[in-house]
């Protein structure tokens, strides 16, 4: 756990060891967010402070940028076509990581606060995501169904971008918030805090949040799976109850 | 209000399922059809995923057709020995029908398919139902005696070999009719998330010929059966029964079908054959237009395994 944390760290630690820069102390508001039977979606509060090493801002601040990732999953994506009248899926694309969730807010458009090559790396903004086709096949194609992904994922509300999304107070205290929608996926999301200053990320940290169906939820979807004979009978027993209590009631009412 | 359906994985509007299962139980009621073949379509147009729509929408058909089944035993209108042919049938078509969804899930037609499957059998057996029906209502305007139907089964049931008698049916035919018919409609109630009593109640009375005093509860007998077998086959293959929205259409589904029935005794039959008759026609339409509509997403995502 600590040394997950740990690592992105790591990877900055060269440009830390240079010249004294400014660190980042962040925070999550949850770090487990539990789906029950009333979940609507969750709105998480990223929030910290920026150490400088003088203790005072510098005349020009630097940005903030806060990044929420889902875990990533292998997909297939089918395109339609039109054959014969109908649209049906006609080509498909296998892609072995799309993150099922990324949310980014920054304090100003990503774009003019990062270089491009630092926003690749750090896959800073919907269009630097790597999806990492597994077949390599026509760029211009695997552009194309790329963009297709991305496109849905935009308006199904998995992804998102706010440009004016992380306030600073005093050039000290960041926070943003982001909100997470009903439909995501379960399974372990990362909140990745980038501190930016002159296009280039010079201090970076990560918090999991675990996001998990509970209770009653956690206990019917684990039932499906690991147990699907019991679930199926369990699931005709159910239907076959409430239809024979509702005919039970109905003849009373006749009467 | 708002509620988590643990399956389908996303929130519902609780007051809308049980909304939406009420006016589909009013329909049945009314014209004492199951209407899994409007659950399932308005199912997917509220954003289910089609896969859930079908299992779960077969888990609630199963509760909906308890009463009816043991109304219909109640006074003599089952015959069972038929009805387990069919159920037989419809076990068989069931476990084809989880191997042929899970197929064409993996060929991504699923939707395609079932699209298809919903113009051509809702189209065709909507087209019969209104001209029957507008036929009978001209003869009645013109004072005419309308022409009583002959109860004979067709003669291609008659090539079949092997004749069993049904007694309560009034048949001497072969099991293997009815088992054909109870495999088809088996078949349609994985990929459709439909009872099949819109098909098997026209065919048993058309080709088999069947006494109309048993072809309801008979048809109902089956139906629970093999609804039952198929949340079964769903719950094995593609884990897409969802208990709680089953649940929550059911209890939308007795309450519609109680007022739908009272209702439906204040109107004439024929009236009520015809408006059921226009309703699936209009399904039947919106979804022929919808496969050729261009869709709104031209690409769709599915996990891999």
């Amino acid at each position: 756990m600590k040394r997950r944390r740990l690592l992105p760290l790591l990877t900055i630690a060269p440009m830390l060891m240079g010249a004294e820069q400014p660190k980042l102390v962040p925070d999550v508001s949850q770090r487990q967010i539990d789906i029950i039977y009333s979940f609507t979606g969750a709105e998480l509060l990223l929030f910290g402070a920026i150490l400088y090493p003088g203790g005072r801002a510098p005349t020009k601040p630097p940005e903030i940028a806060v990044v929420i990732k889902g875990p990533p999953e292998p997909v297939l994506v089918r395109e339609k076509a039109r054959i014969a009248g109908i649209w049906i899926n006609a080509d498909s694309n296998a892609y072995r990581s799309v993150p099922s969730f990324y949310a980014l807010a920054s304090s100003k458009p990503i774009g003019t606060i990062v270089q491009p090559r630092t926003a690749v790396i750090y896959e800073l903004g919907i269009d630097n995501l790597q999806l990492s086709p597994s077949s390599g096949g026509d760029p211009a194609e695997a552009r194309r169904f790329e963009e297709g992904v991305v496109d849905l994922k935009r308006r199904g509300g998995y992804y998102s971008e706010s440009a004016h999304g992380v306030e600073i107070s005093e050039g000290v205290l960041y926070r943003a918030r982001i909100a997470i929608p009903a439909r995501v996926p379960v399974g372990r999301y990362t909140a990745e805090t980038y501190l930016i200053q002159d296009g280039r990320v010079v201090a970076a940290a990560t918090r999991d949040i675990d996001i998990a169906k509970s209770g009653f939820e956690a206990f019917v979807s684990r039932w499906s799976e690991k147990h699907a004979i019991i679930y199926g009978l369990f699931a005709i027993a159910l239907s076959l109850t409430l239809g024979w209590i509702a005919g039970q009631i109905s003849d009373r009412l006749k009467r | 209000m708002d509620l988590y359906l643990p399956i389908a994985g996303l929130s519902v509007n609780m007051l809308v399922i049980v909304g939406l299962g009420g006016v589909v139980g009013l329909l049945s009621g009314m014209f004492g059809v199951g209407g899994g073949f409007l659950t399932t379509p308005l199912l997917i147009f509220y954003g289910i995923p089609p896969a859930v729509a079908v299992a779960s929408s077969a888990t609630q058909i199963t509760g909906a057709s308890v009463s009816g089944v043991i109304a219909h035993g109640k006074r003599d209108g089952v015959d069972y020995h038929m009805g387990w042919v069919l159920v037989a049938g419809g076990a068989i078509g069931s476990l084809a029908g989880g191997w042929l969804f899970r197929t064409l899930q993996r060929l991504g037609q699923i939707d395609t398919v079932v699209g298809l499957l919903y113009v051509v059998l809702l189209g065709s057996i909507g087209i019969m139902m209104a001209r029957e029906s507008i036929g009978l209502l001209v003869s009645q305007w013109r004072g005419a005696a309308p022409r009583p139907a002959a109860r004979r089964h067709h003669p291609l049931i008659a090539i079949l070999p092997l004749r069993w008698r049904f007694y309560k049916s009034g048949l001497y035919i072969s099991p293997l009719a009815p088992a054909l018919l109870g495999f088809a409609t088996g078949m349609m109630t994985v990929l459709m998330g439909v009872g099949g009593g819109f098909i098997l109640v026209p065919a048993m009375i058309y080709l088999l010929g069947m006494s109309t005093r048993v072809v309801v509860g008979t048809s109902l007998f089956q139906i629970l059966f093999v609804t039952a077998a198929t949340t079964m086959v769903h719950a094995l293959t593609t884990h897409a029964v969802d208990m709680v929205l089953a649940a929550l259409l059911l209890i939308g589904s007795v309450t519609g079908a109680q007022i739908g029935a009272r209702f439906a005794q204040r109107i004439k039959p024929e009236y009520l054959r015809l408006a059921l008759a226009f309703i699936v026609l209009v399904v039947a339409i919106r979804m022929g237009l919808g496969l050729g509509w261009r869709p709104a997403e031209i690409y769709s995502i599915e996990p891999l395994a």
